[in-house]
């Protein structure tokens, strides 16, 4: 039981805090929503994972990749914007999901499965978060900048595309992370939530991150602590607590 | 000093949404020139700069007889864009990835004190941010620069000031400038030369004096433009 809810706070913590500190850059750009539709596209894997018996995140990836992959191409080929196209594609995730999602495990794919986590799957939410906040770290400025002004960022000699794909890989492998935490129907609210509760209270762009960062953690912790002793799934609770938080922020808004 | 050519412009058509934009455009900028282009609402002056940024495809040759380090100002990097943002100035610059001395330097050039690199860049004022932009724009050291209306957003004392300081810049650091307004009363104060852009097809380019003549303006603008001499 102990050893269950550190595994679960452990890898709870990676992934609520790497996708809040992508949420910055998310929010920014007026793209929190799209996590949505791909949490959503998330769901066939999810339940082909159920079906077959193995992880949901393992399940998840390769459609929320194929789904980006889906989105990067045809924005270039048909110059449509970014949430119509994601509003496309999420919507052929969801129906493909509900010809063979198995109803009766459902829950899993629909609001998370964290209490339940194994050390591998820890292991992995451990390395991918920190890969995801090391690499979006390291890219901050150029993305920030190709999402104030894309034909200036372009100028000051910044690839454009490279910096996109590294932002869309990062959304990609926290979109799967989050199906695992909060499940396929919420992951929005992870990379969103914390984001737009730490713009309230900052007033510089590394505040920014280092709150959303702390907020998502908090969430995570709070959420799957209670989880564990109320019994209620932990999904929907680390979303709550991320909500409360937002709450409390909102008479600090910097308008 | 003998001017020699940096930008050679030669045959230019851009197509937007199947509608032709400066159908066969051809000019030269020299090196040192400030040059205004100028022309009416809808006249492809934007559309220009983006086609010689090669942001935009385009038939026809633009060849740089020097490689050009640019800096671009398009009218969509105004105060709207950064006024939801936890974004310092010195935020912004670092963007940039310039060190603190620099960021504290330009900020100086452009008359703003160093307190100003901890205000929210969308609580400047309009003035200030433009002249914070300028700053912004000069940091990375350019040697061309491609301004979209810079002074649109702000009144006519922050427009001067603005133009002043670039007039500066532009005599101190040798720079060349494109610079596209639909303002008159800034070109003959600050250009060496005019290329008039115009919806009906008409184009002048030479020195002020020569272009900006009743009849030229006519129909660059249309036959409802009225204009007062000097």
């Amino acid at each position: 039981m102990a050893s269950q809810l550190v595994l679960s706070l452990i890898s709870g913590v990676f992934i609520s805090s790497s996708a809040a500190y992508l949420g910055t850059l998310m929010i920014s750009r007026k793209m929190a929503v799209v996590a949505g539709p791909l949490g959503h596209l998330a769901l066939p894997g999810a339940a082909l994972a159920l079906v077959y018996g193995f992880s949901i995140s393992l399940g998840a990836f390769p459609f929320v990749v194929l789904g980006i992959l889906l989105i990067w191409l045809l924005e270039i080929r048909t110059k449509l914007a970014m949430e119509a196209l994601t509003a496309i594609v999420f919507a052929t995730g969801v129906a493909t999901a509900f010809l063979f999602l198995p109803i009766d495990k459902a829950e899993a794919a629909l609001v998370g499965d964290i209490s339940t986590v194994g050390f591998y799957e820890t292991l992995a939410s451990v390395m991918l978060g920190t890969a995801v906040v090391i690499a979006i770290n390291r890219s901050y400025s150029q993305i920030m900048l190709i999402s104030i002004n894309e034909d200036v960022a372009k100028t000051e000699g910044i690839n454009v595309r490279l910096f996109n794909l590294i932002y869309l890989s990062s959304i990609a492998v926290i979109v799967a992370l989050g199906v695992y935490l909060v499940g396929g129907l919420m992951t929005a609210a992870l990379v969103a939530i914390p984001a737009a509760a730490a713009r309230n209270v900052s007033i510089t762009l590394a505040q920014f991150g280092t709150t959303a960062g702390i907020f998502g953690a908090v969430s995570a912790i709070a959420g799957i602590t209670c989880a564990m002793y109320t019994g209620l799934p932990a999904g929907p609770l680390v979303i709550l607590a991320s909500a409360l938080i937002f709450l409390i922020t909102v008479p600090f808004a910097r308008v | 000093m003998a001017a020699e050519i940096l930008l050679e412009v030669r045959n230019l058509e851009t197509t937007l949404e199947g509608a032709k934009i400066l159908p066969d455009l051809s000019f030269e900028v020299n090196e040192g020139e400030f040059l205004t282009i100028l022309g009416p609402n809808g006249s492809g002056k934007s559309v220009l700069l983006r086609s010689l940024l090669g942001l935009i495809p385009h038939k026809g040759t633009v060849s740089w007889h020097k490689k050009p380090k640019i800096g671009y100002l398009p009218q969509g990097l105004n105060q709207m864009a950064v006024r939801d943002m936890p974004l310092t100035v010195g935020d912004f610059f670092r963007l940039k990835r310039v060190g603190h001395d620099t960021v504290i330097e330009y900020l100086d050039l452009v008359g703003l004190g160093p307190s100003t690199l901890k205000k929210n860049a969308g609580h400047l004022s309009g003035g200030e941010f433009q002249r914070m932009l300028i700053g912004w724009v000069l940091v990375s050291r350019p040697n061309v620069l491609f301004l979209d209306e810079p002074t649109t957003a702000i009144d006519a004392a922050g427009g001067e000031t603005v133009y002043s300081l670039l007039r500066d810049f532009w005599e101190k650091q040798n720079l060349t400038i494109l610079n596209v307004t639909h303002d008159l009363s800034i070109v003959y104060a600050n250009s060496t030369h005019v290329l008039c852009l115009s919806r009906f097809g008409h184009r002048c380019y030479g020195v002020p004096k020569e272009i900006l003549t009743p009849d030229i303006l006519r129909d660059v603008y249309g036959s409802e433009m009225k204009f007062y001499t000097h």
